[in-house]
């Protein structure tokens, strides 16, 4: 008879695994559907440009040089002519609007303008101070036909623009990982186990230690795919930054595979501490949510409280998605990302050490 | 008769209960042999120290000559386990799961014929939790199946199924027999005892109490003057519904 094949019998957990994983409809929503709507939304409203919502109060003189250049110059400024004064003020006070402008004729042919902010928006305010102003000054400079006393040129050095994309994918690509891992395998787990589906394995030849690798293997496949899916989907519809292209997106694709075996780990701590099926979620929320906060998924690091930033920087989802925005945009190579492949694998260690105490069979 | 399972002197002890008390006995190739007893009596611990799924405290067990102390790998590759409470992965149909039987045990199998030999050839494309009571069971005796063993372990097998179901389980139990596998069954249904096994252990509080073929058993007791409180008639209400409701497989 031919000698029994471990591997074999992996494989064979793996494929089951898998066909079960793709007909769960909550391990696709997770993986596939919640990051791609975070994308989605980011990349449609995230365009990154500022916009400024300006009110042109009732009896305002329009036929003018300078209503003229701000209505055709700047397509940052947003005019709206058809709200009345009342609303003007109301909607000023919420914020909605930036700024109002009225501009009247004197009886000598001058102009007379009149900016009203407010405290709501104070930096959209100010701007549309700062543009008014030097519209303004040009307009005066050419009607005294005098020479300008100082010059202003301005130039701009090229560079890739960094997209609202190229912070949200990474961010999102990382966080679906982390649920990915730390749910998914603690349901498996202990379903698994609630289940006796694990105990039926157990009369079968194969060693304990490859269920957990066969299961294992089909989270990682199964979340890579996904992985794929989201950064090609950012890519061909966002026009996310794959700098060095193929390279950039296999890159990727390595340290979301590492990042999933660190999460994994939390994953079968919850399912070793976890009681019965209501308490998984709270124990994976308490892994996964702080890292959703802290962690840059959203935001930047350095939005947060400056106490707080250095334990941000400690968590394993940071170092994760540190390196595939550093991977992605800046070109980095796994060399260059080596501080946080490092990070990753000391958690990966202590993540397991406790596994390994805590993951419980029966 | 040759022994295939030999049991000596088992004990388990779990913390501070004793469940099972230093038994012996021997199963013979090609029966089919039955532990009986009411709930807690040790039948599952034993069947499941013989199955290397649990350890024993001390005695000795030997499988086909193996011994579960350090042949429990060898072991798993020759038996059949059917557990008395057993889950099937989610979301797969039969023919995915038995598929998924054979790669675990490293076998070459035709679905198709093993579905069909436990009558489940048309659900080939169904969940496991969509089967009724009676399906469920001979879908799990198809899952112990797939390695062809020598013996194969079924804890309970009948429990909570309908007559004809039960019925249609003993058909497929006696095919076992004789493609010459060995049965272990556990059952608390004495009529089932009667009419399916070859010999049968009792057992009550972790220990064997009597261990013989059910005809000998009865006729022990009957020698020792046994008187029954009611006469027997030649038939019992169980005849009469599978007379009048109908013994038909395909009907479960």
């Amino acid at each position: 008879m031919k000698s029994y094949s471990q591997t074999k019998a992996m494989l064979a957990i793996s494929k089951a695994s898998l066909q079960s994983i793709m007909r769960s409809p909550s391990a696709v929503v997770f993986t596939l559907a919640f990051p791609l709507v975070f994308i989605l939304v980011f990349g449609f409203i995230g365009s990154g440009n500022i916009e400024l919502v300006v009110a042109v109060m009732p009896q305002t003189q329009t036929n003018n040089l300078f209503y003229q250049t701000l209505e055709t110059d700047s397509n940052v400024i947003k005019l709206h002519k058809n709200y009345s004064t009342q609303q003007i003020k109301k909607e000023l006070e919420k914020g909605t609007l930036d700024a109002a402008l009225a501009i009247a004729e004197n009886t000598d042919g001058t102009l007379q303008i009149q900016i009203q902010t407010s405290a709501a928006s104070p930096d959209k305010g100010k701007l549309f101070g700062t543009i008014a102003g030097s519209i303004i000054d040009k307009i005066n400079v050419s009607a005294l036909q005098t020479k300008p006393a100082i010059q202003l040129s301005q130039t701009e050095v090229s560079g890739r623009p960094y997209k609202r994309i190229d912070f949200i994918l990474p961010g999102q690509l990382g966080f679906s990982i982390l649920s990915t891992g730390v749910f998914g395998v603690a349901f498996v787990f202990f379903n698994l186990r609630q289940t006796l589906v694990i105990k039926r394995f157990f009369a079968t030849p194969i060693k304990r230690i490859y269920i957990i690798l066969g299961e294992a293997l089909a989270r990682i496949v199964f979340a890579l795919m996904g992985a794929a899916f989201i950064i090609l989907i950012g890519w061909a519809a966002f026009g996310f930054t794959l700098i060095n292209g193929l390279l950039t997106f296999l890159t990727m694709l390595l340290l979301a595979a590492l990042g999933l075996i660190v999460f994994m780990g939390f994953g079968f701590i919850v399912s070793g501490v976890a009681k019965n099926e209501s308490t998984i979620p709270p124990f994976a929320n308490m892994i996964t949510l702080p890292q959703f906060l802290l962690s840059g998924t959203f935001f930047s690091i350095s939005a947060l409280p400056v106490w707080l930033q250095p334990i941000c920087k400690l968590l394993p989802l940071t170092f994760l998605n540190d390196a595939l925005r550093l991977v992605a945009f800046d070109g980095a190579s796994l060399i260059e990302v080596l501080p946080q492949i490092t990070g990753l694998t000391i958690w990966g260690l202590l993540v397991y050490m406790g596994a390994a105490r805590l993951f419980r069979w029966e | 008769m040759q022994s295939i399972i030999s049991v000596t002197n088992l004990h388990k002890q779990y913390n501070n209960y004793h469940a099972v008390k230093g038994i012996s006995f021997e199963v013979y190739q090609g029966e089919i042999f039955g532990l009986l007893g009411s709930n807690g009596a040790g039948k599952t611990t034993t069947l499941e120290i013989i199955e290397t799924l649990r350890t024993k405290t001390s005695g000795t067990v030997l499988v086909d000559g193996l011994d579960v102390d350090n042949a429990a790998d060898e072991i798993k590759k020759i038996i059949g386990v059917q557990l008395q409470a057993a889950g099937y992965y989610p979301n797969l149909n039969l023919s995915e799961l038995l598929h998924l039987f054979a790669g675990l045990y490293n076998h070459q199998i035709d679905t198709h014929a093993i579905l069909k030999s436990v009558n489940l050839h048309d659900r080939a494309k169904a969940k496991y939790k969509e089967l009724s009571g009676g399906q469920k069971q001979r879908f799990s005796i198809a899952t112990t199946l797939i390695n062809k063993p020598k013996i194969i372990f079924l804890d309970e097998p009948t429990t909570g199924l309908d007559p004809q179901a039960r019925r249609s389980l003993w058909d497929l139990i006696r095919d076992l027999r004789k493609q010459s596998v060995t049965v272990v069954l556990t059952t608390h249904y004495m009529d089932e005892a009667e009419s399916l096994c070859d010999r049968v252990a009792i057992m009550e509080g972790g220990n064997i109490i009597a261990l013989d073929t059910p005809q000998a058993l009865i006729d022990q007791l009957l020698a020792s003057g046994f008187d029954p409180r009611r006469e027997v008639k030649k038939a019992n209400l169980e005849d009469v519904f599978l007379k009048i409701a109908g013994h038909s497989i395909d009907a479960v």
